[in-house]
């Protein structure tokens, strides 16, 4: 078991490892030095600006180990990754550890209860449509589900603003504050228009998952023992698909992190998501590195803890 | 080459293929059988995906000429599609309601009264013309980004797969890689650093969904490698590279078309939320709702612009996901579902 578990943090380190020079390449060769600069001085800018802008950020090196090995931006770029030295914003020169951590709180705020309220609502809501299946119930629930999924986020964020906000005035259109008191306010509609746009493509993956276990022999034995029908959902069928239930729900953590950029940038929450976004209207490639390489590394801790919590609810994984 | 030149030779090759993959299709049993099987079973969907593909394909047939001058010289010149030329002079100045016979602002008369089914828009373009003109660019991102997307799955799927080994393990740390990365933060990083350009979109967008067809593909290959047939070629002498493509490759078919239509929704939402963040394809229906959200803030409301776009993107969806379903219950009902 722990050899298990150490095999995996390693291959999570090798694949960190891949993911910072992925985005080396992608922000320092596919996009150069110079091409940041310019972007954020401005097309027309000098040669000698350009070339002080990159000696400012720590740009101007070599890119490579074999053009000079001890100076370049490869090495400087793992070392400045790994140990969370991120430096400071390309775009407004605040410290960019100081904006994650700032940005942080209202994105877990936003996204926590949605994950838990959009769990609970999906494993209720599959598990019903689950049992009434081959029913009317079961048809409706799927037709919805379908037509839930097509309809793109930004209709439902518009409609809901338009509808809730503006026409009923239940709730504010956008914004935020973290005062205990009137922040549920603000995090109402978010909420509403995150799980109403999700939950079509969940209920229909937990129903399938479900729909799965119940023709299992198992559960027929059950039936024939005289259990009944609510405790066969809960106690059979419930626990033996948490497999798939339980990957959805791990990989699903480091995105409570990250934050939902668009319902942070609609509705005006100073997440981390809506840092995203300022990073990419900005051109602000300093930011936007440093959070998919915070993002990435909360994968991997994800994924090994997925791997980990699997080998204990199903022992024939350990195995392999 | 002129790109409306380019644009014409590929509607062609396009078209040799829809009547190429219908010839396959007649010729082999089980494939007309499926045919026939996805007809009865979502005769509307089918319907309306025709209507939106035949639209993109009127879209795509352009040719210059043809057109009187008047006031504006330099559009006399430029390619112009059929679609384009059915709302040839429906401009108007600026908004105006829907079927209304005066302008929205000032109540000045319009130049076409009674005319627009769904009003104009802030510079007068007819709404459902700008709709129309939204379903070409949407099928252009969902088929360029499977273009990509497919080919690339399955090399690596199979060879990794079928190779085993070092092959496997390097495919696999590629995988594992790219997908530890947030598909829309590295889709953003992905387009900031290649360009705003379409194809640079279509490939990004082909980056970030690569993976989850390419784990299919490896499992199946797996499977497909053990089968008798395969065992059989490879005593008889038969190459490593005919056997992936006279046996294993043929048997991957239905999961190709299954996952072409069920990823082609996502990819199209995909655009509309970068067209939102500003670098969406020029066009598209995501571009529209963005530049229409702020209309909703006006007194009165300016209502038809988003209506229009998000009922164009609803259908052309609602109708990909039913017919992408159906398919799936006809080719196969069990792979997917496990490995989803």
């Amino acid at each position: 078991m722990v050899a298990y578990v150490i095999r995996r943090l390693a291959y999570g380190v090798l694949v960190v490892f891949g993911v910072l020079f992925f985005l080396f390449v992608l922000f320092f060769w596919v996009a150069t030095p110079d091409d940041i600069a310019r972007r954020a001085l401005g097309e027309k800018a000098p040669p000698a600006a350009i070339e002080q802008w990159k000696i400012n950020h720590g740009y101007d090196r070599e890119l490579w180990p074999w053009q000079s090995f001890e100076d370049n931006m490869l090495f400087a770029h793992y070392r400045s990754m790994l140990t969370l030295d991120f430096g400071r914003s390309d775009a407004d020169d605040v410290p960019i550890i100081e904006k994650i951590a700032k940005g942080a709180g209202p994105s877990l705020a936003l996204t926590v209860p949605l994950f838990l309220l959009g769990l609970v609502a999906s494993v209720m809501l599959s598990l019903i449509v689950a049992v009434f299946r081959e029913t009317y119930v079961d048809r409706m629930g799927v037709v919805l589900c379908v037509l839930g999924m097509s309809v793109s986020i930004l209709l439902y964020i518009v409609g809901a603003q338009f509808l809730i906000a503006k026409l009923l005035r239940w709730f504010p259109i956008s914004g935020f504050d973290p005062s205990p008191d009137v922040v549920a306010r603000f995090l109402a509609l978010p909420l509403l228009v995150g799980l109403v746009s999700s939950i079509g493509s969940n209920v229909r993956f937990y129903r399938t998952v479900f729909l799965e276990e119940v023709h299992r022999d198992f559960v027929r034995t059950a039936r024939a023992k005289g259990c009944g029908e609510a405790r066969i959902m809960v106690r059979h069928v419930l626990r033996n698909a948490m497999i798939p239930i339980l990957t959805q729900i791990v990989i699903a953590i480091p995105f409570l992190f990250t934050g939902s950029l668009v319902l942070e940038s609609f509705f005006g929450i100073p997440g981390l998501g809506a840092l995203m976004v300022e990073a990419i209207q900005g051109n602000d490639f300093a930011t936007l590195r440093a959070m998919v390489f915070v993002g990435s590394v909360l994968f991997v801790v994800a994924q090994v803890i997925t791997d980990v919590s699997y080998s204990l609810a199903d022992p024939r994984v350990r195995l392999e | 080459m002129e790109d409306w030149i380019i644009s014409n030779i590929v509607t062609a090759l396009l078209l040799a293929g829809f009547v190429g993959a219908a010839a396959a299709v007649r010729s082999s049993r089980i494939w007309t059988d499926a045919a026939a099987s996805l007809w009865r079973r979502r005769p509307i969907a089918l319907l309306v995906v025709s209507f939106y593909v035949a639209v993109a394909i009127l879209d795509s047939i352009l040719w210059v000429g043809g057109v009187d001058a008047g006031e504006d010289v330099v559009s006399a010149h430029e390619a112009k599609s059929v679609i384009d030329r059915l709302f040839l002079d429906a401009r108007e100045r600026s908004y105006s309601a829907p079927l209304a016979d005066v302008e929205f602002y000032g109540a000045k008369p319009l130049a076409h009264p009674g005319s627009h089914p769904m009003g104009t828009d802030i510079i007068g373009r007819d709404v459902v013309y700008m709709a129309l003109k939204g379903i070409r660019v949407a099928l252009l991102i969902g088929g360029l980004t499977s273009l990509i997307a497919i080919p690339l799955s399955l090399l690596f799927g199979i060879s990794a797969g079928y190779f085993g080994g070092r092959v496997d393990d390097f495919v696999f740390f590629i995988m594992s890689t790219l997908a530890s990365m947030p598909g829309l933060l590295l889709l953003i990083a992905l387009i900031m650093a290649m360009g705003r350009s379409t194809l640079s979109i279509c490939i990004a967008l082909a980056v970030t969904s690569w993976v989850g067809f390419c784990r299919l593909v490896r499992g199946e290959t797996l499977k497909l490698r053990e089968q008798d047939y395969v065992h059989a070629a490879r005593v008889l002498g038969v190459s490593e590279f005919q056997i992936v493509m006279r046996h294993i490759l043929p048997n991957l078919t239905h999961l190709v078309i299954i996952t072409f239509v069920l990823t082609f929704s996502g990819l199209v939402l995909s655009e509309a939320v970068l067209a939102w963040l500003g670098v969406g394809v020029d066009g598209s229906w995501g571009q529209m709702i963005d530049q229409a959200r702020s209309e909703l803030s006006r007194d009165p409301v300016v209502w038809w612009n988003i209506t229009a776009a998000g009922l164009a993107l609803f259908g052309l969806l609602l109708a990909v996901n039913m017919v992408g379903d159906a398919i799936r219950d006809i080719l196969d009902p069990r792979t997917l579902r496990e490995s989803s």
